[in-house]
C-alpha cells in the first residue's frame, strides 16, 4: 500500500514521475492563469478606493502566498533529507529555492509598482513588504550556502539544517516586523484582502491562486528532473533515460 | 579517563579565555570597530545633539551587531584551522556540550565586553544615564541570542573560502527581530516609556535560541567537519 511512498526515495522512479506529472500541471496552471487573468484584468468590477490598480492583486497576493508555501516545501524536503538521508530531498530542496526566491522577488517588484500609485512611494516600511524582504534574504543565503562548498554533498546538508532553521525563524521575523512597525507608525497599512470582497473579484484571485501552485509544481518538476540528472550522472539509469 | 561533563566543559571556557586574552588585540578590535562605527552616524548625518538621540538606539544596535557579526567567524575557525575541534569531536565528548562551552566562552570575551563598553558609545549619542540599565540589559539578552545564532552559522561556514561574507548573510537576516526589540527597549527607555514589553520578547528569544541553537549548531559542526 505504501510502496508509492517508498519508490519517492528512487531517483529514478522520481526523474519519471515528474516527467509524466509535468505537462499536466503545466496545462492546469495554463488554464487557471488564463481563466484569472481574463476574469480578473477585463471583468471583475474595479475597485471603489483603488480603481483599477488594485488589479496588481492577481499577481502579487499569488506570488507572495506562493513565496512562503515554496519555502514551507523546501524546509520540509530538506528535514526529509536530513533526517532520513533520502537525496532525492535534497533535490527539491535545491530545485525549489530559486522558484521561491523568484516568487518572494515578484511579489516585492508588484507590491512596490502598487504602492507608487497608492502610497505616493515605491516603497513603503510596511511589515508585510519588509518581512517579505528578508524572506528574500533568508532565500538567498540558502542559496549562496548550498553553493559555496566545493563538495555538493555536503553544501545539500549545510543549506538543508539553514533552511529548517529559517522556517522557526520566518514566523519571528513576521510577527516582530509586525510589532515594530505599530511601534512607529499605523497609517501606511492597507489591508488588502477584506472578507468582504465580492466573487466577481475574488474567484478570478482564487484561480490565479490555483494555477500558481499548478505552475510551481511544473517548473519544481522540470528543476528536480534536471537535478537528478546531475547528481545521478555517473548512474547507469540516466545513461538509459538519456539514450532513450 | 573520560572526564565528567561539568569538568569539561570548564576546562574549555577555561582554554578560550586564556587563549582570548593572549591576544589581546583580538579582544580590542571589535570593541574599537563598535566605537568607530558608532562615530561614523554622526559625522555623515552632521546632527544636533537633541536630534542624535533620536537616532541613537538605532545606531547602537546597528554598530552592535556589525560588531559582534565580525568576531563571530573567529568562534570555530582557529580551532578548525590547527584540527583542535577534531580533536575535541574525538574526545569523547558530546559535541553539543564543547559548542556550548565554546559559545559561552566566546560571548564573555566580545558580547560581554561589548555591553560593558556601552556605557561610553552612549554618553556619546547622547543617551540619559537613566537608560543605561535597560539598554545594557538588552545588549546583554541580544548579543547572547546573536552568539548562539552566529554558532549556527559559523558552524556551516567552517572552511569556506569566502566564509566571512557568507556568515553575514545567513546570521543577519535571523537576527532582525534582535535589532527590533533592542532598539525598541533602548528607545522607549530614552523617552521614559515602558520597556517591560520589548525586554520579554529579548529574553524570550534568548532562551528559545539558548534551548535549541546548540543542537541545530553541532548538527552544523558535523556537516562540515566530517
Amino acid at each position: 500500500m505504501w510502496t508509492w511512498f517508498y519508490k519517492l526515495a528512487s531517483p529514478p522512479h522520481v526523474y519519471g514521475v515528474a516527467a509524466a506529472l509535468m505537462p499536466w500541471l503545466l496545462g492546469g496552471a495554463a488554464l487557471a492563469v488564463a481563466y484569472g487573468l481574463i476574469a480578473g484584468l477585463a471583468f471583475a468590477p474595479p475597485d471603489y478606493q483603488q480603481g483599477d490598480a488594485f488589479r496588481m492583486i492577481y499577481v502579487h497576493v499569488p506570488g507572495a502566498i506562493l513565496s512562503l508555501t515554496v519555502y514551507m516545501v523546501m524546509a520540509a524536503a530538506s528535514a526529509v533529507a536530513l533526517v532520513w538521508r533520502i537525496k532525492v530531498g535534497h533535490a527539491v530542496a535545491a530545485a525549489s529555492a530559486p522558484i521561491g526566491a523568484s516568487f518572494a522577488l515578484m511579489a516585492l517588484v508588484t507590491g512596490s509598482l502598487w504602492g507608487r500609485p497608492m502610497w505616493g512611494a515605491y516603497w513603503a516600511w510596511d511589515p508585510r513588504l519588509t518581512s517579505e524582504l528578508i524572506l528574500l534574504f533568508i532565500y538567498i543565503g540558502v542559496m549562496s550556502l548550498r553553493s559555496a562548498f566545493e563538495d555538493p554533498a555536503r553544501g545539500d546538508r549545510a543549506a538543508a539544517l539553514l533552511a529548517v532553521v529559517g522556517v522557526v525563524n520566518v514566523p519571528i521575523v513576521h510577527f516582530s516586523v509586525v510589532w515594530w512597525n505599530s511601534l512607529h507608525q499605523g497609517a501606511t497599512i492597507v489591508k488588502l484582502g477584506t472578507p468582504s470582497m465580492p466573487g466577481s473579484m475574488l474567484w478570478p484571485l482564487l484561480s490565479m491562486w490555483l494555477g500558481f501552485m499548478l505552475f510551481y509544481g511544473a517548473v519544481l518538476c522540470t528543476r528536480v528532473q534536471a537535478e537528478v540528472l546531475n547528481r545521478e550522472r555517473q548512474a547507469a539509469w540516466v545513461r538509459e533515460a538519456i539514450k532513450s | 579517563m573520560r572526564l565528567s561533563a561539568g569538568r569539561a566543559f570548564a576546562l574549555i571556557v577555561h582554554r578560550e579565555l586564556c587563549l582570548s586574552f593572549r591576544r589581546p588585540e583580538h579582544l580590542c578590535q571589535p570593541l574599537v570597530f563598535f566605537l568607530i562605527v558608532t562615530t561614523l552616524f554622526p559625522l555623515g548625518l552632521s546632527l544636533q545633539l537633541s536630534q542624535l538621540r533620536d537616532i541613537a538606539p538605532g545606531v547602537l544596535w546597528v554598530a552592535a551587531l556589525l560588531s559582534s557579526l565580525l568576531s563571530l567567524d573567529s568562534l570555530f575557525k582557529g580551532d578548525a584551522d590547527d584540527g583542535t575541534l577534531e580533536q575535541l569531536a574525538l574526545s569523547g565528548q558530546e559535541l553539543t556540550l564543547i559548542v556550548v562551552a565554546k559559545t559561552c566562552a566566546h560571548w564573555l570575551v566580545t558580547g560581554l565586553a561589548l555591553v560593558v563598553v556601552s556605557p561610553i558609545v552612549a554618553t556619546a549619542l547622547d543617551i540619559p544615564t537613566a537608560a543605561f540599565a535597560t539598554m545594557m540589559l538588552s545588549l546583554a539578552l541580544g548579543t547572547l541570542t546573536l552568539s548562539w545564532l552566529g554558532a549556527i552559522g559559523a558552524g556551516l561556514t567552517i572552511g569556506l573560502r569566502r566564509g566571512n561574507v557568507l556568515l553575514s548573510l545567513i546570521v543577519l537576516p535571523l537576527a532582525t527581530p534582535l535589532l527590533i526589540f533592542g532598539a525598541a527597549a533602548t528607545e522607549r527607555a530614552i523617552s521614559g516609556a515602558s520597556t517591560v514589553g520589548a525586554l520579554y520578547f529579548l529574553a524570550a528569544l534568548c532562551v528559545f535560541t539558548c534551548t535549541l541553537a546548540p543542537f541545530a549548531a553541532t548538527a552544523a559542526l558535523r556537516i562540515t567537519l566530517e
